[in-house]
């Protein structure tokens, strides 16, 4: 459970009512209602407020989520109570590259906490910050199922395993050259298993 | 070499689509159980087999199977639980991304034997590339056939689709999970009643596991009793070890139940040993809810006999000398490894993911995590070492769902193996001073 709730944004009717998704976004989240048996749409909230996160530059804010109810005819409230269970999902902005280093036992034990320090040396923020050019945000998360090519991270889809130090820093200055944002709906993704 | 009945093809290039997934004999087991067999025969055949759970509790599939309620008009679901956050285990990640098309086969074929005709696999949200894999998977299942309407021109239909979670440990439990589909917060709910008879939307369900699916296949296609002469008593089949941690060669191995844990541990074929040429110090083998045991007693029960992979053998001896199977994360540590800063790392987790809705689970996995901060930042005392022990001992019954048990049990198992590490700590802090770091990854100046 992600205790994310502090940070909620004041809502802004004006700003709400400016929201679109775009096209390819409103036909998947078509679909994904589709997967539900009629009256049961609410099901879909998750997987729906992932693909809202992913277009509203990776995070959720209250007209978003409010925009999200209105889609799945459902209270602005059930979907606020989600959005903030839920350790993904962003209540405030982040940077376009969310490095999500895991830090659980098979993890720390192969090194996590040095790939932490050299990434908060690097980017001179601490576990939690965004870089002043908004470019990443650094978070410890808890075992991502990559225990056996530990140490690991993830950014948006991807999973990045069995790091060394020389690893982190080629990811990072690719991240920079490419510069575009990282979602976890990214339809292209690298892995290593 | 133990048979494999999982992962046999799991090298077999493009494994991974329906064409070469069927030429090396792929939904087999639909076309037997969809054309030959009854519902009830396919259970039948499943309970013969002596399979259990693999999602960590163990309990026999065939018989939660037949618990399910079978009013007339209305539907039942079979959901896979995908959910895999057990702090090391990650077999049904390896399974799913190698050959998708082995638990949709089994998604399949489970769903003819329970009667559902809508069924979901609930796959955890960091997993999102690997719902992207067992999406394509399921279109290419539909386009040829396999699902949809009227399979094989029989009179079963079933849909299935994916849902992805969002990053929370507790909706891997099955109630909670069964909440997260419905689009809700993951608190698990109060048992009775049991999914068996209100699950999803308040209709009968059964919740499975990946690899407990997964080998509904082979169950079919070979017979119950073939399968349970594999392996040991009750522990029969074939089990996905998820192995990490300080040894050669971190992977899934997928065991005969029965292999003797000092062969997995260093083998070739398995663990490959320790590495660096260090020795053994302990080892968490069922995930991080299990005891964790020192080196000499999970090599060898109390009575000296030689430990096993299995349910029976792994757990002999209770709480006081043995373990678990739980889900097959097995995490080994070497003779440099900090007990209590693994612990640390444990507690951390239990409180992070703890979903607050019973006082004991909600207070006391923080309260263990800050005792061993306490402890890890050169500041704890004896007392807080007996403290750590009365709040584990105070969790342990008294919540809704077993997350509660499954923070305090590696708590105890902690102090009651290694108390003397704790009192070192807090005698001697100065001897605390690199243990947040003690493994080093090459190439890193000290800061
Ligand atoms: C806190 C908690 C977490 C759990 N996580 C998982 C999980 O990630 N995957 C899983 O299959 N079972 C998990 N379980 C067990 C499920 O509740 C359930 O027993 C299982 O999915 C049943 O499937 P099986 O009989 O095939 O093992 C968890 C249980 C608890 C209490
Ligand atoms: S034991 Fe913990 S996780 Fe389970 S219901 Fe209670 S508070 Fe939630
Ligand atoms: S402990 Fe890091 S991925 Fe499991």
């Amino acid at each position: 459970m992600g205790a994310q709730v502090h940070g909620v944004q004041k809502f802004d009717k004006e700003k709400r009512q400016a929201i679109q998704f775009s096209e390819k976004a409103m036909e998947e989240i078509k679909e994904i209602i589709s997967h539900y048996p009629d009256g049961k749409q609410k099901s879909a909230v998750i997987p729906v407020l992932h693909i809202a996160q992913a277009e509203n530059n990776g995070w959720l804010s209250a007209e978003v989520m409010d925009k999200v109810a209105e889609l799945l005819k459902i209270k602005s409230i059930e979907v606020f109570e989600v959005a903030s269970f839920y350790s993904m999902f962003n209540l405030k902005p982040v940077g376009k590259c969310v490095l999500e280093v895991c830090r659980t036992s098979s993890c720390w034990l192969c090194g996590a906490e040095d790939v932490v320090r050299h990434i908060e040396k690097k980017l001179g923020i601490k576990d939690g910050e965004t870089t002043k050019d908004g470019m990443f945000t650094l978070k410890t998360v808890e075992c991502l199922g990559s225990c056996g090519t530990a140490p690991m991270l993830q950014c948006g889809a991807s999973y990045h395993e069995n790091l060394t130090i020389e690893k982190v820093d080629a990811l990072i200055d690719k991240y920079r050259s490419e510069g575009r944002s990282r979602f976890y709906t990214d339809k292209d993704y690298q892995n290593t298993l | 070499m133990g048979r494999k009945l999982l992962l046999h093809n799991q090298n077999v290039p493009g494994i991974n689509t329906l064409e070469v997934y069927r030429t090396h004999g792929g939904y087999a087991s639909v076309e037997k159980a969809l054309k030959t067999m009854t519902p009830d025969q396919v259970t039948e055949e499943v309970k013969k087999s002596g399979l259990r759970g693999r999602g960590g509790a163990g309990f026999p599939t065939g018989m939660k199977w037949s618990f399910l309620a079978k009013p007339e008009g209305v539907p039942r679901y079979l959901v896979c639980n995908a959910d895999e956050s057990e702090p090391g285990t990650f077999k049904d990640r390896w399974l799913m991304e190698k050959i998708p098309h082995a638990l949709i086969e089994g998604m399949i074929t489970s769903s003819y034997a329970l009667g559902a005709r809508l069924s979901y696999i609930y796959i955890r949200g960091e997993y999102f590339y690997v719902a992207r894999i067992l999406e394509n998977a399921i279109k290419e299942a539909y386009a040829a056939g396999w699902l949809g309407k009227n399979i094989l021109g029989t009179d079963y239909s079933l849909d299935l689709s994916v849902q992805v979670g969002a990053g929370a440990y507790i909706c891997g439990e099955e109630t909670a999970l069964l909440e997260s589909l419905e689009g809700k917060r993951g608190n698990p709910r109060i048992k009775p009643p049991f999914p068996a008879v209100a699950g999803l939307w308040g209709c009968p369900t059964v919740v499975n596991n990946v690899e407990t699916i997964a080998a509904v296949v082979p169950i079919v296609n070979e017979g119950g009793e073939a399968y349970a002469k594999i392996g040991v008593g009750k522990s029969t089949g074939t089990k996905l070890i998820s192995a990490s941690g300080h040894i050669n060669n971190p992977g899934v191995y997928e065991i005969e139940l029965g292999v003797p844990v000092e062969e997995f541990i260093f083998s070739n074929e398995y663990c490959g040993g320790i590495r660096n040429g260090k020795k053994l110090k302990a080892v968490v083998a069922g995930g991080s809810s299990v005891p964790i045991l020192p080196t000499d007693l999970i090599l060898k029960t109390a009575k000296g006999e030689p430990r096993l992979m299995t349910y029976e053998s792994l757990s002999d001896g209770g709480f006081q000398t043995g373990t678990m199977l739980g889900s097959g994360g097995f995490i080994v540590m070497d003779e440099d490894t900090s007990i209590v800063k693994n612990l640390y790392t444990f507690a951390r987790f239990y409180h992070h993911e703890s979903c607050g809705q019973c006082s004991p689970c909600r207070e006391g996995t923080g309260w263990m995590e800050k005792i061993l901060h306490k402890i890890l930042s050169g500041k704890g005392t004896l007392q807080d070492v007996d403290l750590l022990w009365d709040i584990q001992s105070k969790i342990e019954g008294k919540t809704i769902c077993p997350l509660g048990e499954a923070a305090a049990w590696p708590v105890a198992a902690a102090i009651r193996h290694f108390r003397s590490e704790f009192e070192a700590y807090v005698k001697n802090p100065a001897s605390i001073k690199d243990v947040h770091h003690y493994y080093r990854l090459h190439n890193l100046a000290e800061a």
